[in-house]
């Protein structure tokens, strides 16, 4: 708003002599008035756009509840062969809430990989890293196929050909009495380090760990 | 308005003519009585409101020599949204954003049980692939004409926002039918999301609502679907089509420019 009193170098209402002015008073009314209905406007709006906004963002800091569900027995998975199981990664939401998981007992003669020790069975997602597809195992081929794009995994997961830009994601497993339970679900570069887990589509090698942030509460 | 001259009758047809002081013939109908009640009502509300000038801007504009059916394009995509609009508000009657079973049935109800329910679904769902055609054909009117140079530049602009809009409405309604195709396809587009660097992990979190495929995903599709972008669709035509009227549409690129006849003379 321009001050018609602008000439006057004086901040103070008084010196600049505007009728009713207070001595040492250093704002107008008008210029008063005009901030105090645009703050109250802005406190009204902020009252209903934060708390909406933050409602609609809020879900992404969720902290996520690591769970472990009970798939089958120690002596139901072989060490050379995967066997599907289905978990529940999403409770209350009936079929969609679902994934089958394929399951096979560690085998130190597969798994030499020094990050797969201690882990008593290996639990592979059969979502597919490009665009999250659904693969299958074939046995007679030892490999992971995805029917959408053409996406080949290896025994251990690991890209062979195809777009897929990362090996298939995996699950924390273990052994309770004579039971086996899968956990939360991480991902892998193609050296099988592990990270904490990444959507579909984000690879991991390289500047990709960075480029990719995970959810912060994932994070280890 | 000047009347015609009423055709001839044989007099033997006509009565005998009025006596004074009787009805002469010329007194007001009942069809005449319901125009000036028309005509009064809408003087009243244009007194109050002064909408017959808005009303002559919007509607009774000059348009350019040449002007063909390509101009009306944008029109076609007006009303397919505005079928999209009728039909989606009569379909979310039955629908129910339900994931764990609820909105495959209402759909299954909608399709198979409801009354003409499978003609509004089709309507929706295959005017929602018109409606993207017709964007994209309207898009590439404005492309090839010309008519995005100065002063259209902020109307493209608001265009391709709408475009995009569009597209995301798409989207999201793609998931609502919630079979599998439905289910897949909307997994596959968020993965997609997610592979953008640095703000794609965050953006797919956003349209998940979570980490994983969850029972708000359909909840919040639903929500952008039928609440968020059908408002900035709405406003954001509504800002196209007054840039439309206040700055008028272009002519053809192959339009000449008439020379008035003065002119020409004075080069020869």
């Amino acid at each position: 708003m321009s001050d018609k009193h602008a000439q006057y170098k004086s901040k103070y209402t008084l010196d600049r002599q505007i009728p009713g002015a207070f001595e040492g008073e250093t704002i107008t009314r008008r210029r008063f008035m005009t901030v105090t209905a645009n703050a109250a406007g802005a406190v009204a709006a902020g009252a209903f756009v934060l708390p909406a906004l933050g409602f609609a963002i809020g879900p992404i800091f969720k902290n996520i509840t690591h769970r472990w569900e009970t798939v089958g027995t120690v002596d139901q998975f072989p060490d050379n062969n995967y066997v599907p199981v289905i978990l529940t990664l999403v409770p209350g939401l009936g079929e969609a809430g679902k994934t089958t998981v394929y399951m096979r007992k560690f085998n130190p003669a597969i798994d030499v990989d020094r990050y797969d020790r201690g882990t008593p069975y290996i639990a592979i997602t059969t979502k597919c890293s490009h665009v999250g597809c659904p693969v299958r195992w074939i046995p007679a081929a030892e490999r992971f196929v995805c029917p959408c794009h053409g996406g080949v995994y290896d025994l251990l997961g690991r890209v062979v050909s195809g777009p897929p830009v990362r090996p298939l994601d995996r699950f924390y497993t273990r052994v309770v009495g004579e039971y086996v339970q899968v956990g939360s679900r991480f991902s892998v570069n193609s050296e099988l380090k592990r990270f904490s887990p990444r959507f579909s589509g984000e690879p991991l090698d390289g500047i990709g760990q960075y480029a990719y942030p995970s959810r912060p509460d994932a994070r280890k | 308005m000047p009347k015609l001259p009423a055709p001839p009758i044989p007099s033997a047809l006509k009565g005998p003519p009025p006596r004074p002081g009787e009805d002469n013939g010329n007194a007001p109908g009942p069809a005449e009585h319901a125009g000036n009640a028309g005509i009064s009502v809408v003087d009243w509300v244009d007194e109050r409101t002064s909408l017959s000038g808005a009303a002559r801007w919007l509607m009774f504009r000059k348009v350019p020599k040449g002007t063909n059916w390509y101009y009306t394009l944008g029109s076609a995509t007006l009303f397919a949204f505005l079928s999209q609009a009728v039909t989606g508000v009569f379909l979310a009657m039955y629908y129910r954003p339900d994931a764990s079973g609820g909105a495959y049935e209402s759909i299954r109800y909608v399709t198979n049980d409801v009354f003409l329910g499978q003609f509004v679904r089709g309507m929706h769902k295959w005017g929602a692939s018109v409606m993207v055609v017709l964007v994209f054909l309207h898009m590439g009117r404005t492309f090839f004409f010309g008519a995005y140079k100065y002063p259209r530049e902020l109307n493209w602009v608001i265009g391709v926002v709408l475009l995009v809009l569009t597209l995301v409405m798409g989207f999201t309604g793609y998931l609502l039918p919630f079979d599998q195709r439905a289910y897949w396809a909307t997994i596959v587009g968020v993965q997609i999301n997610s592979t953008g660097p640095l703000i794609g992990p965050y953006l797919s979190d956003f349209l998940l609502g979570g980490s994983e495929f969850n029972a708000t995903t359909l909840t919040r599709f639903y929500a952008i679907h039928m609440l968020i972008v059908p408002g900035l669709l709405a406003a954001l035509i509504g800002a196209h089509l007054y840039l439309v009227t206040k700055l008028g549409t272009t002519a053809p690129p192959w339009t000449k420019v008439e020379k008035r006849s003065e002119l020409r003379e004075a080069e020869v």
